[in-house]
């Protein structure tokens, strides 16, 4: 039972939030749409939900109309990045809700509802009222709940990012294992989020979003391969991949009175207006490098993010260890150039050092 | 510093203590005074400063053709048109309310936030331009001097008071949990009686004290639709003043019409002490 999109656009006010959205999601897989705040990714799960009408488009689901069903008898689940639950329900009722809903009987609730707690962990929490839960806790019951409905349509709406950091890569992993194991093969899964890491851990086939617009559509490795534009690669990598105006020629690439030895796949471009795109990790710290000056350096968990300048290029670089700097310090650095992409001036993939558009 | 705390908590707390019960006991000892009592100088105790008797609370109860005020119907005629005005008009608010919370209205330049402005604002103009009107309206559906004259009155009064309390609280109620509840499939119908409503009931309490506080003590509505027929309490409390103020059944009947509203008071007191209200939602 395949989902099938076609040129979903809805424009509330005088911005998109949709533009022309298409996609054709098939059962048994995972879906992650990758999009930065206000990208629309929360307007595409809920037009797909049932929730937004869009303003044009078709959206069809098992080869009937979606749009002509109401939310409530399209048998979606959805868990949202607040931890939404029923206040008034204890953990067991939340979970039973859908069930009851069905008006099922008492003693399958029972099981179903007791498998889904086993799943989420959280057996011996059925009694507790929602507010005594932790925020990890409450987003688990969330899931628990979308989870107990076998529903043919799993929509996540960046659940993880109102966690801290320990308990999300935890929920993570777990959230992994459920999709792998714990889901039917019938399932659609969509899970939408602005963090590239959580995009190639979980592995599924990627849509990039902004500003309402489809931007790429691929398997996570060849989203993070060849981003198909700068934009792509912007959202696609965090820290955003650095973006260098540089000049090719003569094998060289130049910007800021530094020449670089040009890598094969970059050689032939000579255009004007040429972007160099290289992820912060694959600059390196190295005593016979350039020149960079200090601008920032911030400590994010093992690593450090140096924010660096040299003329009117601003560069961030990580560092797999703790490193204390001061602002204005000088560091040198060197580039893995062969890692290199290349944008033509209007944004797309001139080259890829994975191979894609080369020359 | 800790015992100085503790001494100026329960100084202030009996500090307020007296400020609140003393008018019920000045209220209380006086139903029971005579007129010497009352105006033979300052008395405090019953049966010591002066002989108690139940000459004010007869008076109340006694009817007019042996010098009494009979206020037993005007009594159960204010509790009934407060109660049923106050359900009716919270009912009808609740639904408004949540209809101005969730769904855009717009007519013109008219929307949501001036139609919930439009309601409250019935209860800024003095009710004595409200009064002509009223009366008018009353006279032309043959409605004045009846229960259900009154009824339509003190809707038009109360619902307002329901609408603008409970938009803002329908507003505090995330959004998501309705379409979680429609998502779990629920009907829009389903979603608002079996999860908006539970979860909106501190909201409830509150709308609804208020429409019964103002019911209640309406007196100016119940004095000018009102004339043989049918009588509200306060109106009749007012028919008690004569050229010898008397002071101990005015007392008795001040204490007779605040008690539903001290009874009320007790059991959302033990309901939101009880604690399963607050932090409902986030």
């Amino acid at each position: 039972m395949d989902l099938v999109a076609n040129n979903l656009s809805y424009k509330p006010d005088d911005q998109y939030h949709l533009d022309e959205v298409s996609f054709n999601f098939k059962e048994g897989n995972l879906y992650t749409i990758l999009g930065r705040t206000l990208s629309g990714k929360t307007t595409l799960l809920k037009t797909i939900a049932g929730l937004l009408t869009p303003d044009s488009g078709e959206i069809e689901f098992d080869g009937k109309n979606f749009l002509k069903v109401p939310v409530w008898e399209r048998n979606v689940a959805m868990v949202y990045q607040q931890f939404i639950n029923y206040p008034h329900l204890n953990v067991f009722e939340n979970i039973a809700f859908p069930l009851k809903q069905r008006k099922i009987d008492q003693s399958i609730i029972n099981e179903k509802v007791m498998d889904a707690l086993k799943s989420v962990g959280l057996l011996g929490y059925e009694n507790r009222k929602i507010q005594e839960l932790s925020g990890g806790q409450q987003q688990r019951v969330s899931l628990a709940r979308s989870l107990v409905k076998n529903a043919k349509i799993l929509l996540l709406d960046e659940p993880l990012v109102n966690l801290d950091y320990k308990l999300r890569e935890q929920l993570r992993e777990e959230f992994k294992n459920l999709f792998s194991k714990g889901l039917a093969d019938e399932t659609i899964l969509i899970y939408s989020t602005t963090d590239p890491r959580e995009t190639m851990e979980l592995n599924g086939e990627v849509i990039v979003l902004d500003e309402g617009k489809v931007l790429q559509v691929g398997p996570a490795k060849e989203i993070f391969e060849n981003p198909n534009s700068l934009k792509v690669a912007e959202i696609s990598n965090d820290p955003p991949m650095n973006i260098i105006e540089a000049k090719i020629s003569d094998n060289q690439i130049r910007f800021e009175g530094i020449d670089v030895e040009a890598p094969q796949h970059l050689s032939k471009l000579t255009e004007d207006g040429l972007k160099i795109g290289l992820r912060s990790s694959d600059i390196e710290l190295n005593e016979n490098g350039y020149e960079f000056e200090v601008e920032l350096a911030e400590i994010s968990g093992s690593e450090t993010l140096l924010h660096l300048k040299r003329g009117d290029t601003k560069i961030i670089v990580s560092i797999e260890e703790v490193l204390n700097f001061k602002i204005h310090d000088k560091v040198k650095i060197n580039f893995k150039i062969d890692r290199a992409y290349a944008f033509h001036a209007d944004g797309k993939l001139a080259s890829s050092p994975f191979g894609g558009l080369n020359g | 510093m800790n015992k100085l705390y503790i001494f100026l908590k329960y100084f202030f707390i009996v500090v307020w203590t007296v400020f609140v019960v003393a008018p019920f006991l000045w209220a209380l000892t006086t139903s029971f005074k005579d007129f010497q009592s009352v105006n033979g100088g300052v008395t405090y105790i019953p049966w010591v400063d002066f002989e108690p008797n139940l000459e004010g609370w007869k008076v109340l109860i006694k009817s007019p053709a042996k010098g009494g005020v009979d206020i037993i119907e005007p009594y159960f005629n204010s509790l009934f048109v407060t109660c049923t005005a106050s359900l009716i008009s919270i009912i009808l608010g609740t639904l408004s309310a949540y209809a101005l919370s969730r769904y855009t209205f717009k007519a013109g330049f008219v929307k949501n936030n001036d139609i919930t402005f439009f309601f409250i604002s019935q209860r800024i103009m003095p009710p004595i331009v409200l009064s002509i009107p009223f009366f008018l309206f009353l006279s032309s559906i043959n409605l004045l001097d009846s229960l259900t004259g009154l009824i339509v009155v003190y809707i038009v009064l109360l619902m307002p008071i329901a609408v603008w309390i409970m938009v803002d609280f329908f507003n505090k109620v995330p959004r998501e949990i309705d379409e979680t509840a429609l998502i779990d499939g629920c009907n829009p119908y389903q979603a608002f009686l079996k999860v908006v409503l539970p979860n909106s009931i501190p909201g409830l309490i509150v709308a609804g004290m208020f429409c019964i506080i103002f019911g209640w003590i309406d007196f100016f509505f119940a004095f000018i639709l009102t004339f043989t027929e049918v009588q509200l309490l306060p109106v009749k409390i007012v028919a008690l003043n004569s050229s010898v103020t008397p002071w101990w059944s005015l007392s008795a009947s001040a204490l007779v019409s605040v008690a539903p509203l001290i009874i009320v008071a007790f059991i959302v007191e033990r309901y939101l002490s009880k604690g399963n209200l607050s932090g409902a939602i986030k």
